[in-house]
């Protein structure tokens, strides 16, 4: 005896879209209080989208993009000897908002000397530059999503917000994850600054926990003992819905 | 009590800042790093299609250039395929074809300039067809976090008026600004986007 089915494909299990940035934990374009947003920041609201193929899918590098010392800033533009500052290894994790680990994504860092003076030719404060260090790096994180950089730890410097306005050390990170929807700037800030506190560009973010996702603790275990410390930072890009549905051909 | 649902949180976004450069295109920041750098070309000579470049400038709320912006593209070919493991259509993708670039704007003009071929047509959601554009994310010193826009094409004006995400913006009039003007200068295609971050111009910005 046959039994009686609807004639309809069984529903299965894909990655969807990505979750829905929370724009709550995000600066909002306009904060007067970094000064320079005023005036480069849209009025009119974001048009919210429903993710089609074009915001689903990304870049994708690899590892012939990269040279061999492009994660190490201490010998990637040493020329006659190593930078001068403490010498730190940066590392963690990239992963989704399920904790997924995000593999061979491109990460990018770039920052300050020791004196926080940029090797950029817009730079003019009077730190010296160093002439062993470039301060700029990258890597692809591994099958796990754990990334390195080993550095100098950047010095703080004057920006010219208020007059004695200074910038927390940082380093600024570029990261990519699969999709286009996910990509992000962020900046990274050491554990005991007291200039976090007071920083225009970090009060931009509007949530405590936040702020606080942004600082890096000193990681002992990390550490290379003798010769150079480590801080963690762990970096959360969006996550992404499983859809149940159909198994029909479609476009997205 | 109820079972708790353990997501993780977005790291929250910062300024790219005035040093963009320094770390996202080295080269054009006055120095040299690496052996490989990435550009504003997103197309290589074996790449099919007709070449074309995206000129414009990004202008903040006082009507002046940002001359420190730096934008990223990304697009299919110009069979309307992605370069990407999910993009399941049975089409080719060149060789020399990432489909991204990375584009700094002259620190003098404030131009941009994306050097690249016209992309096709790509599957919308539910069987619908987007007419073809090119997806954009513009960081700058002043901008908290990546703001997201579209170039459509002007000479695609049957596949513009069919498109959902244009036709998605309530304001006809506001269409436009996701529009770029064709022209001809010297045999050389060139497509004119300026962005406008404020003001009765505003850019349709998209929060995907």
């Amino acid at each position: 005896m046959t039994i009686e089915r609807p004639n309809r494909p069984a529903m299965v299990r894909k990655p969807g879209e990505y979750f829905q940035r929370d724009r709550d934990i995000h600066p909002p374009a306009f904060t007067p209080g970094y000064k320079t947003s005023v005036t480069r920041s849209p009025q009119k609201a974001l048009l919210s989208l429903e993710q089609s193929l074009s915001e689903m899918t990304g870049p994708v590098f690899n590892h012939n993009a990269l040279g061999e010392l492009d994660h190490d800033m201490i010998l990637n533009y040493a020329k006659d000897g190593e930078p001068i500052g403490q010498r730190i290894i940066v590392h963690g994790r990239v992963m989704d908002e399920s904790g997924k680990g995000i593999p061979h994504t491109l990460v990018e860092a770039w920052q300050a000397n020791a004196g926080g003076r940029y090797r950029h030719k817009k730079d003019t404060y009077l730190a010296p530059i160093d002439p062993n260090f470039g301060g700029c790096g990258r890597c692809l994180t591994d099958e796990d999503g754990y990334y390195f950089f080993r550095t100098i730890k950047p010095g703080p410097y004057p920006w010219r917000n208020y007059i004695n306005s200074w910038r927390p050390a940082h380093i600024h990170l570029s990261i990519f994850g699969p999709s286009f929807s996910q990509r992000l700037i962020t900046q990274m800030y050491f554990e005991g600054d007291p200039l976090i506190d007071i920083c225009p560009i970090v009060k931009t973010i509007p949530d405590e926990d936040a702020i606080k996702r942004l600082i890096a603790p000193m990681d002992l275990n990390a550490s290379v003992p003798l010769d150079c410390r480590a801080y963690k930072f762990d970096i959360v890009l969006r996550g992404r819905r499983s859809t149940l549905f159909e198994n029909r051909l479609e476009g997205n | 009590m109820v079972q708790p649902l353990n997501y993780f949180k977005e790291t929250p976004s910062q300024t790219a800042g005035p040093y963009v450069h320094i770390g996202l295109a080295p080269a054009y920041a006055g120095f040299d790093i690496f052996e490989n750098n990435f550009s504003n070309v997103v197309a290589g000579p074996n790449t099919k299609g007709e070449r074309i470049k995206v000129k414009g400038r990004v202008i903040d709320g006082t009507g002046a250039p940002v001359r420190d912006v730096m934008l990223e593209s990304w697009q299919a070919n110009s069979e309307g395929k992605y370069n990407h493991p999910e993009d399941s259509q049975d089409k080719a993708v060149e060789d020399d074809f990432l489909g991204w670039g990375r584009i700094c704007s002259d620190f003098e003009s404030g131009v941009y300039t994306i050097d690249t071929i016209k992309p096709g047509s790509v599957p919308g959601r539910n069987g619908a067809i987007q007419a073809p554009h090119i997806s954009l994310w513009i960081v700058a010193r002043g901008i908290n976090i990546g703001l997201q826009t579209r170039v459509y094409f002007s000479d695609e004006a049957s596949a513009n008026a069919k498109d959902p995400v244009l036709n998605f913006v309530e304001q006809a009039d506001r269409r436009k600004t996701l529009i770029a003007e064709r022209s001809e200068e010297n045999g050389e295609v060139i497509y004119t986007f300026d962005i406008h971050l404020q003001g009765e111009q505003e850019t349709v910005f998209f929060d995907v």
